[in-house]
């Protein structure tokens, strides 16, 4: 890449240029440390409108929550009953679904499922008892309104003392803003799946590999991924190329800081509220405690880093040391980062690391037969991780593959996280998993899936830090009713990237019907991913236990990260009747399709 | 009657997917569709919009564009050549296409031969998509009048020099079942295009090019271009835009 593209790249990305000309965007924005409003109480009322913004040098319109992206912090408290008066300002119907809070079904904000949305000019009142206390946040369910700004976070203070003591607390939002139409983004997407795609392999990559690899070795991993027509670089469908990663809505030249007196102990509540964006989250020189995932606790984790899936949220402890610390969220494909300071003052900074080489995607996340012990693969000139390199696959090896490509009985070859109980198991789109491979919707169909729960993801494992996997979370407390399922769905996450599909067991929302659960059931819904990438997984209504080995203490989420190839399962009980969306949390992913309705009743 | 018999079976095509889908969503989702599945997308691509020096300087475009969903879609194609004012190698098609597979579609439409030559209409039916390697493929059969036959055969190859500088290899090959002297057309392979264009990407949608391209005519073809004293091969420097919306 020339030089006049890097420049023009590193405004646009990291939103330099930004601090003249936003007096007349509203104040609030101006100000390097500006710390996000705050609304609390059982009555709060807000306004959905149209607000100018300039996140990249080029002003926009942004669909905000009174006038604010990220919208206001709502903190409620636990018991209350509140009422939230939603009023759309907007042209366009509207919605604000409360993302991980246990509430009746008519409350849960998704337009087709839960109500019609709320017309423009109208105002709609959501009420519910807060039955819960932790980091949530609230969204947008309609169209594309989340990726233009329509996101914001919802603290529920607990009644009791909590687990652990701070003295200081931060939100720390992250999203992903892009100056496109996010129309124009899903179509392009359409006509030309890797478009934002800048760090293909090119024949300077080839030349490289040759060099370190050697010719043949290099030729033959090239023919393998082209037999397959896949890329190892398809890390997110979209990049940095056109997003420019914010913190609580400030791009990284903005630095948003959040203060705190020396010796204090800080809470950080983290929510990933990007559209499309996996963040690796760290601080260098400090250590993390999580004490939180998905708003419920946790036994306590000593982390250096973690990964926050799309609409996860992790909050953790520290202790700063320094005057200045950078929060550090890079995204997982290396295009860009957030950040953002921890200070004792206003206007201070400390060094940005250089973010980590670009990880490849392996044979391994494809679901191939293959020996998993290796470190994976690094795409970097100077960072030389090779000798390990899981995508130089061997021809046989391949050819191996190529011949299991039309699977007689997929599931008799899968194994991986499948518990040890026998309780009835079956798709839960009624269809026969061998009868996916082929189909316009479906790119591959994993041969070997397995448990991943204990890895912390591409580009993670093995890089020196201690990181946090699904496997480390613990609940804080025995559940009460921690009883066996009855019965058990399985879902393929099934895509096909070249023609950006996405679905269910080979199905968009458009072509299924509703998963039926019965009032009161205890089910176990398993996950198995035939992509090659990672889909967060969301549940509305619902909070449920990871099966990941930890007895009556299963973690509680609401989203779970799934990992190419992995094969993994929760459990829940479905308790409170209604049309529950459960989809993933790729906005384009889900409205390409990736959705289905989970009908309690 | 080409035309037409290609509407109706598009007609026939989406009302048979729509039917039993809409009563699942229904159930699914009482208040109407929570995501845009069905969303309808257009896309134009000018692949060729270049000018040919050589022994004479001509104009050629070739593009495309599509309307519809994920599953069905209605392409038009267009190309054509202008060489001394004189329009040639004037392909129009329309077709209905339907993925059929994880990486191709199945096409149904019509061709006219819209030139400076007396025109020809054809059914057509192919199949276009992703072979392994990443080859763009696209194979045409087409009927005509008076048991007319012929085959078009396109392939080409995205190379990535750079992120931005791809060099291109494209290749495309027409067949006919029988002599067709008003359009000079021979029985057998009539004709090859071959180019190599090297294209650097502005944008993902701006793209300006050079390149070669070979033309050359063979058999009967080749035949009736020396008797109406035209030149049978040719090579020629192209220089061009590539574009789409
Ligand atoms: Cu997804």
């Amino acid at each position: 890449m020339d030089k006049v593209e890097l420049l023009g790249r590193r405004r646009f990305v990291e939103g330099l240029a930004l601090t003249t000309g936003l007096a007349a965007l509203g104040a609030s924005r101006t100000r390097a440390a500006a710390p996000l409003a705050m609304l609390r109480g059982d009555r709060i009322d807000l306004a959905i409108g149209p607000t100018p913004v300039d996140f990249t040098g080029r002003a926009r319109i942004a669909t905000a929550v009174n006038g604010l992206v990220p919208g206001p912090i709502l903190r409620l408290r636990e018991g209350d009953t509140v009422t939230l008066n939603v009023t759309n300002r907007l042209d366009e119907p509207t919605s604000i679904h409360w993302h991980g809070i246990l509430l009746p079904n008519p409350m849960d904000g998704v337009p087709g499922l839960t109500f019609r949305g709320i017309m423009p000019g109208e105002t709609f009142t959501y009420r519910f008892p807060v039955r819960q206390a932790g980091t949530y946040w609230y969204h947008s369910h309609s169209g594309m309104q989340e990726q233009t700004g329509l996101y914001g976070p919802l603290i529920l203070e607990p009644r009791g003392r909590e687990p652990y003591s701070y003295q200081r607390d931060h939100v720390v939002m992250l999203s992903d803003w892009t100056d496109e139409d996010p129309m124009t983004v899903l179509s392009n997407l359409k006509q030309q799946s890797d478009y934002y795609n800048y760090n293909q392999r090119t024949l300077g990559t080839f030349a490289k590999d040759a060099r370190r690899d050697g010719l043949g070795a290099t030729i033959d991993d090239r023919l393998m991924w082209g037999k397959m027509r896949m890329s190892p670089t398809d890390l997110m469908d979209v990049s940095g190329a056109t997003y420019t990663f914010l913190m609580n809505g400030q791009p990284p030249a903005r630095n948003w800081t959040g203060l705190f007196t020396p010796g204090e102990k800080v809470r950080l509540r983290f929510i990933n509220g990007a559209s499309m964006t996996t963040f690796d989250v760290r601080i260098p020189g400090l250590t993390m405690t999580v004490v939180q995932a998905d708003g419920s606790d946790v036994e306590p984790v000593e982390i250096e880093e973690f990964r926050i899936g799309v609409a996860e949220t992790y909050d953790v402890i520290v202790t700063p040391r320094q005057d200045a610390c950078t929060i550090f969220a890079q995204a997982q494909d290396r295009s860009g980062y957030a950040r953002g300071t921890l200070a004792v003052r206003e206007g201070l900074a400390a060094p940005i690391p250089p973010m980590d080489p670009r990880p490849l995607r392996t044979m391994a996340d494809m679901g191939m037969n293959h020996d998993m012990k290796s470190t994976p693969a690094v795409d970097k000139g100077g960072m030389d991780m090779g000798g390990m390199d899981m995508s130089k696959m061997t021809p046989e090896e391949h050819k191996h593959h190529m011949t299991m490509m039309a699977p007689p009985s997929h599931d008799a070859m899968s194994h991986g996280a499948k518990p040890g109980d026998n309780i009835p198991t079956s798709n839960a789109d009624g269809i026969d998993p061998g009868t996916l491979a082929g189909q316009a919707g479906v790119d591959n169909v994993a041969m070997q899936t397995r448990d991943r729960l204990g890895e912390a993801g591409i580009g993670l494992d093995g890089n020196g830090r201690r990181n946090l996997t699904y496997r480390d979370l613990e609940a804080r407390r025995p559940h009460r009713r921690s009883l066996p399922p009855t019965r058990a769905l399985e879902f393929h996450l099934t895509g096909n990237m070249e023609r950006f599909l996405w679905g269910f067991d080979g199905k968009k929302f458009s072509q299924a019907g509703p998963i039926r659960v019965a009032l009161g059931e205890r089910i176990r819904f398993v996950l198995i991913n035939d992509t090659m990438m990672e889909h967060p997984i969301h549940l509305h209504g619902y909070l449920f236990e990871i099966e990941n080995g930890r007895g009556d203490r299963l973690p509680l989420k609401h989203t779970v990260n799934v990992k190419p190839a992995e094969r993994m399962s929760f459990v829940f009980t479905a308790d409170v009747p209604g049309h529950w969306a459960f989809h993933c949390h790729l906005l384009y992913h889900m409205e390409a399709g990736m959705f289905r309705t989970v009908l309690v009743a | 009657m080409t035309r037409r018999c290609t509407a109706a079976l598009a007609a026939l095509a989406l009302a048979a997917l729509s039917v039993p889908a809409r009563a699942q969503t229904h159930e699914a989702a009482p208040f109407g569709m929570p995501v845009m599945d069905r969303h309808v997308f257009y896309h134009a691509l000018l692949d060729e919009l270049e000018g040919r020096f050589g022994s004479d300087q001509s104009f050629r475009w070739e593009g495309e564009a599509w309307g519809g969903t994920d599953e069905n879609r209605f392409w038009l194609k267009s190309e054509g050549t202008l060489t001394n004012g004189l329009l040639d190698d004037g392909r129009q098609e329309l077709f209905f296409s339907r993925a059929v597979s994880t990486y191709f579609d199945a096409q149904i439409g019509a061709r006219y031969d819209l030139d400076s030559r007396p025109g020809r209409g054809w059914v057509a039916f192919g199949v276009e998509g992703l072979a392994p390697l990443f080859f763009h493929v696209a194979a045409t059969g087409y009927v005509g009048g008076d048991g007319r036959l012929a085959a078009r055969l396109e392939g080409s190859y995205d190379l990535l020099l750079t992120q931005r500088l791809i060099l291109q290899p494209r290749l495309e090959m027409n067949f006919y079942s029988q002599d067709d002297p008003i359009r000079e057309v021979g029985a057998g392979l009539s004709d090859l295009e071959a180019g190599l264009r090297l294209r650097y990407e502005i944008t993902r949608k701006v793209a300006p090019y050079i390149g070669v391209s070979y033309e050359g005519k063979y058999g009967r073809t080749a035949d009736f271009a020396r008797a109406a004293g035209d030149p049978t091969d040719a090579v020629r420097f192209v220089v061009g835009l590539r574009l789409w919306l």
